[in-house]
């Protein structure tokens, strides 16, 4: 028989039978399209973080206090250590090393904002001139926070966009006055929309001079020290460097834990591979039952079909002949229903998009060519045993059932 | 010149703890061109033959010549290319496959064979028109009279023209004018020189053939080409 023939006859044998064939192709297109729509998700998820890292800003490593060993925070380390605390005379310091480009200081909080008539709270960071360069904001109106000593700090602020918005309406909010906590600020500056980075909304953030803000918060701690290297290839130096200065100033003690964004990127991104891989995973579960309902369907067909089994040798059909024929059908419910499901998947794909315009979920290409690969493959394989079955049969006793 | 010799040809069923001897002790040889009626009461063993002689089913013992050559010790592949070109199946229930139309039904064999397709529809075309089917080339078996089928059914048994047909109570789901018809073509089949080989046990069927061939217990009761053997 020719191959050609071969698969025209399949395909009028799973055509005849259009229900049975129907559900064991939707089944396949269901387990195709759970890996995809699972691995764009999970893909998505780590685009996003990824976006997110970038968008901190190049060449940047972060201080934040507290001695943190690679497992992370473990109750001897909090028993047994007391760091002291970050200073703004730290970071001060950090700005001569030779590897560092710009420091900025960070410290956060939460406070009441009163203007225009409206009250609301707010995230409140305190930081210096530094920042807007490090993290690369845009401004939308006026400009950033003075360049002045940290230590004191005129009475300004710079606020979020959504801020702008929702206590001054259109209006222009540069010049206005606004009460923070128990002090009064004169606006000079708008930040434009950003958008999520590093945990906080920046678009609903009121950013002060440090000073400014540790006096509100009655503090003389820093939640982050920002550092912007000088170049990427100084990434390693940097960290060394604050190190080791940070270590003079606080009496010979690592207290203090240096990341860089590459090192958490890294982190992350293995973490979110590695979730995205497991969900391939248990979706390709589906896939192994859609091939065995694919078995199921063409045992089913072939105990349907025996008289016409017997029917095709008495007519001189070779057993290969009629487990090539078998196979073939078994192959094609799980072809059509392997593209289908991966249609399906990425209009599901496409739909996340459109809800969440801000997540990237496209399932990833290793993730498409192993959900087709494994729906082939288990139809074909679980294909083996009816189409075996079928070519085994006696052709008397099958031209017997009819 | 013998198209089909049987020489001791025995068949053994064994069925749980007894053994059914279906065939016992077989020897018969069938001209080319003949046209012979296997006739008999059920579990006579004439099925049993058929089959044989089909190349269904192997026997336990002895050997079986079609056109000369010895077929008992070929592989099932080659028995299977055997059936292909060298011998038409027609059947009581017809076995059309339901879900092909009439012409596709006879196209069949020769797509099992690997014939072109340009070629199997100009055959199946030639016979179709031989044998009346041209208007119903598109109906599936369903759409067709028992007597239709029967012509399709026969159509293909021979599309691949075939030394021997084997035909197994061809007239048994047809009424009696349908059924004469029926035998009426393949009478005329023979008539062209191909062999003929009937299972039936309507006397009257029977009767019409050129030899009959008589079995009970699986033996050979009478051969009316033979008759010493009758005793």
């Amino acid at each position: 028989m020719r191959n050609a023939d071969v698969l025209r006859f399949a395909r009028d044998a799973a055509a005849g039978y259009p229900l049975r064939t129907s559900l064991s192709v939707l089944a396949m297109a269901i387990g195709v399209a759970a890996v995809v729509v699972l691995t764009a998700l999970g893909d998505g998820a780590r685009r996003y973080v990824v976006n997110q890292f970038s968008s901190l800003g190049s060449n940047l490593v972060i201080v934040l206090p507290g001695r943190s060993a690679t497992g992370g925070f473990s109750p001897a380390n909090a028993l047994t250590t007391t760091p002291r605390d970050l200073t703004v005379d730290d970071a001060f310091a950090l700005t001569r090393l030779p590897s560092v480009r710009r420091v900025a200081p960070l410290t956060a909080g939460n406070s009441e904002i009163n203007a225009n008539g409206r009250l609301r709270e707010v995230v409140v960071a305190g930081t210096s001139s530094t920042y807007i360069d490090i993290r690369s904001f845009k401004m939308a109106a006026g400009r950033f926070l003075p360049a002045a000593d940290w230590n004191r700090g005129a009475p300004v602020a710079v606020i979020g966009s959504k801020i702008q918005e929702e206590i001054f309406g259109g209006r222009s909010a540069v010049g206005e006055l606004i009460r923070l906590g128990d002090r009064r600020l004169r606006i000079v500056g708008v930040l434009k929309s950003v958008g999520q980075g590093l945990g906080m909304n920046t678009d609903e953030v009121v950013f002060v001079p440090v000073g400014v803000a540790q006096s509100l918060f009655n503090t003389n701690t820093l939640f982050r020290v920002l550092i912007e290297a000088r170049s990427r290839d100084e990434l390693e130096a940097v960290k060394r460097e604050v190190m080791a200065a940070l270590k003079a100033r606080h009496g010979g003690e690592e207290d203090i834990t240096v990341i860089t964004q590459d090192a958490v990127l890294a982190t992350f991104d293995r973490l979110l591979r590695a979730l995205t891989a497991a969900v391939a995973g248990i979706a390709a579960i589906s896939l192994a039952v859609a091939g065995i309902l694919v078995m199921n369907v063409m045992l089913v067909a072939v105990t349907q079909r025996t008289a016409e089994i017997g029917l095709l040798k008495a007519l001189g059909a070779r057993a290969a002949t009629i487990r090539d024929a078998f196979l073939a059908e078994a192959a094609m419910l799980s072809l059509v229903g392997a593209l289908t499901g991966y249609g399906l998947g990425l209009f599901g794909a496409f739909v996340l998009r459109q809800i969440y315009p801000v997540f990237p979920a496209y399932p990833p290409d290793w993730a498409v060519v192993a959900a087709l690969g494994t729906a082939l493959g288990t139809g074909l394989l679980f294909g083996i045993m009816p189409a075996r079955r079928a070519a085994r049969l006696d052709p008397v006793q099958a031209l017997m059932k009819h | 010149m013998s198209v089909i010799q049987l020489a001791g040809i025995e068949r053994v069923f064994h069925l749980g703890d007894s053994t059914v001897h279906a065939l016992t002790h077989l020897d018969v040889g069938i001209d080319a061109g003949e046209y012979v009626a296997i006739m008999g009461p059920s579990g006579s063993g004439k099925s049993t033959l058929l089959n044989l002689l089909g190349l269904l089913d192997r026997p336990n013992a002895g050997s079986y010549h079609l056109e000369g050559r010895d077929v008992t010790t070929l592989t099932p592949d080659e028995q299977a290319a055997v059936r292909s070109r060298r011998i038409g199946f027609v059947f009581q229930s017809f076995h059309l496959v339901p879900r092909l139309t009439a012409a596709e039904n006879i196209g069949l064999p020769m797509m099992l064979a690997g014939i072109p397709a340009a070629e199997r529809a100009q055959r199946v075309t030639q016979a179709l028109n031989d044998f009346g089917l041209a208007p119903r080339a598109d109906h599936r078996p369903d759409q067709l009279s028992g007597g239709q089928r029967q012509r399709v059914a026969i159509a293909r048994a021979t599309i691949m023209q075939p030394a021997v047909l084997l035909a197994d109570e061809p007239t048994g789901n047809l009424d009696r004018a349908t059924g004469d018809d029926v035998i009426h073509l393949l009478e005329t089949l023979n008539g062209r020189g191909m062999t003929l080989i009937i299972v039936t046990h309507d006397q009257k069927i029977g009767s019409r053939a050129r030899r009959q061939l008589l079995m009970e217990d699986g033996a050979l009761k009478s051969d009316s080409a033979r008759p010493s053997v009758a005793t």
